[in-house]
């Protein structure tokens, strides 16, 4: 972050005219203000979309896209918000943003009959895991509760007496009886 | 909404670049929406990215892009682009939702289809891809995710309800962004469920036995 601070403040000071150019465009319509537009930002916005990883031919084809939206949406730039370099960088952006999250999701759909992520494990771990996760769901929110606060947060009995203020023997009852139902996971009986 | 906790100026600048998961991306922008103080910041970090744009050696276009872009101009798709509609959507679904969230969501929070993790603790996963997870958790008052440190970013944003941890209390509003230097146990203290919205770019790591052995199935 320090480098790209350091960028920012090296550059030279933000090109007004072309906010003026853009911020005319919407009134004007004026083609040849736009082909000056376009002459500038055309080949940033494509360098730009290339170092976000598409390819040569895919950035071609966006940052067109992209300066096509500055001629469609000239009268949404706002220069008091913005200046042209940045609210051309916004658009870009969301449109590469737009663009990979479309493929992405069509790729999802392709993967839809694999199965669930979450339940896709491999060997005795998974059927330990799964079982285990079928035993504490069974078990009831008082002994959960328990487990969870020793286990997981590591709290001596006394503290999770007080913490859920319930007496100290309670919180042992508690604890003993779910642990005896998790333990028929791996097979012991009591 | 009184915010108390913000994104991470490096989270902001990653958001603000499009480097950022869409799980991710969507959280940073659920907690933009209500956050002026964060939306100030974000002018400033897209501000950088406008700078770099203009500091970038251009790379050619076709020789004949200029003249097939004009030529668009006067047809249907050079028509001006209508402004974008103020969402209504999410006022309408449930005031807890932001309107970015609203987007993914079809019914108010306490109408969704959860799932039971384990008693007090459901989750739902909004299936977004990609190498970490965008999921609602929602914590019954007193319970507590299990003590965990990330292998990569952690970000969570408070919907409803609160949470304590190591680093202080959470409410509605508020984002915890976290890395892989902090372990934490956030356990819900309020008189209402905790519901967050958390995406990670990476799997949690658990840190007890217990932890390690449920963690195929909370899959947090």
């Amino acid at each position: 972050m320090a480098a790209v601070i350091s960028l920012f403040k090296q550059a030279p000071p933000v090109k007004e005219e072309w906010s003026a150019c853009l911020a005319g465009l919407a009134q004007t319509r004026d083609r040849s203000d736009y082909a000056r537009l376009f002459e500038h930002f055309a080949p940033r916005v494509k360098a730009y979309l290339i170092r976000l990883g598409m390819t040569p031919a895919n950035a071609e084809e966006l940052a067109q896209e992209a300066l096509l939206s500055v001629w469609r949406k000239a009268h949404m730039f706002d220069p008091a918000k913005a200046n042209a370099s940045t609210w051309i960088f916004r658009l870009a952006r969301n449109l590469c943003i737009d663009r990979l999250r479309r493929e992405k999701i069509q790729f999802y759909e392709l993967e839809y009959d694999e199965p669930d992520p979450d339940e896709r494990h491999d060997g005795e771990h998974a059927v330990l895991a799964t079982r285990m996760a079928e035993s504490i769901k069974a078990l009831p929110e008082a002994q959960a509760q328990v487990l969870y606060l020793s286990y997981y947060e590591g709290r001596s009995h006394s503290e999770i007496a007080q913490a859920i203020g319930i007496p100290l023997g309670s919180v042992k009852s508690r604890l003993r009886l779910g642990f005896e139902k998790l333990k028929q996971v791996w097979g012991e009986s009591s | 909404m009184n915010i108390r906790h913000h994104l991470d100026d490096a989270t902001l600048l990653a958001y603000a670049a499009g480097s950022l998961s869409e799980g991710m991306s969507l959280l940073v922008a659920s907690h933009i929406d209500r956050c002026p103080h964060c939306q100030a910041r974000l002018q400033q970090a897209e501000a950088v990215g406008g700078a770099l744009l203009d500091e970038l050696p251009p790379v050619a276009l076709a020789p004949d892009a200029l003249e097939q872009v004009l030529a668009l101009l006067e047809t249907e798709a050079g028509a001006p682009a209508a402004k974008p509609a103020v969402s209504t959507r999410a006022p309408l679904l449930d005031g807890n939702i932001p309107a970015p969230l609203a987007h993914y969501l079809d019914k108010p929070l306490d109408e969704l289809e959860w799932r039971t993790l384990v008693p007090g603790v459901r989750q739902l996963d909004l299936r977004l891809g990609g190498p970490g997870t965008t999921r609602l958790l929602r914590i019954a008052p007193g319970l507590s995710v299990p003590h965990h440190s990330h292998r990569g970013n952690e970000l969570t944003l408070i919907l409803r309800g609160s949470y304590s941890d190591e680093l202080g209390r959470f409410q509605a509003g508020d984002v915890a962004d976290l890395d892989e230097q902090i372990a934490h146990q956030p356990i819900s203290d309020s008189g209402e469920d905790c519901i967050c919205l958390i995406a990670t770019d990476a799997p949690l790591r658990f840190s007890g036995l217990m932890g390690r052995l449920v963690q195929p199935f909370i899959g947090l």
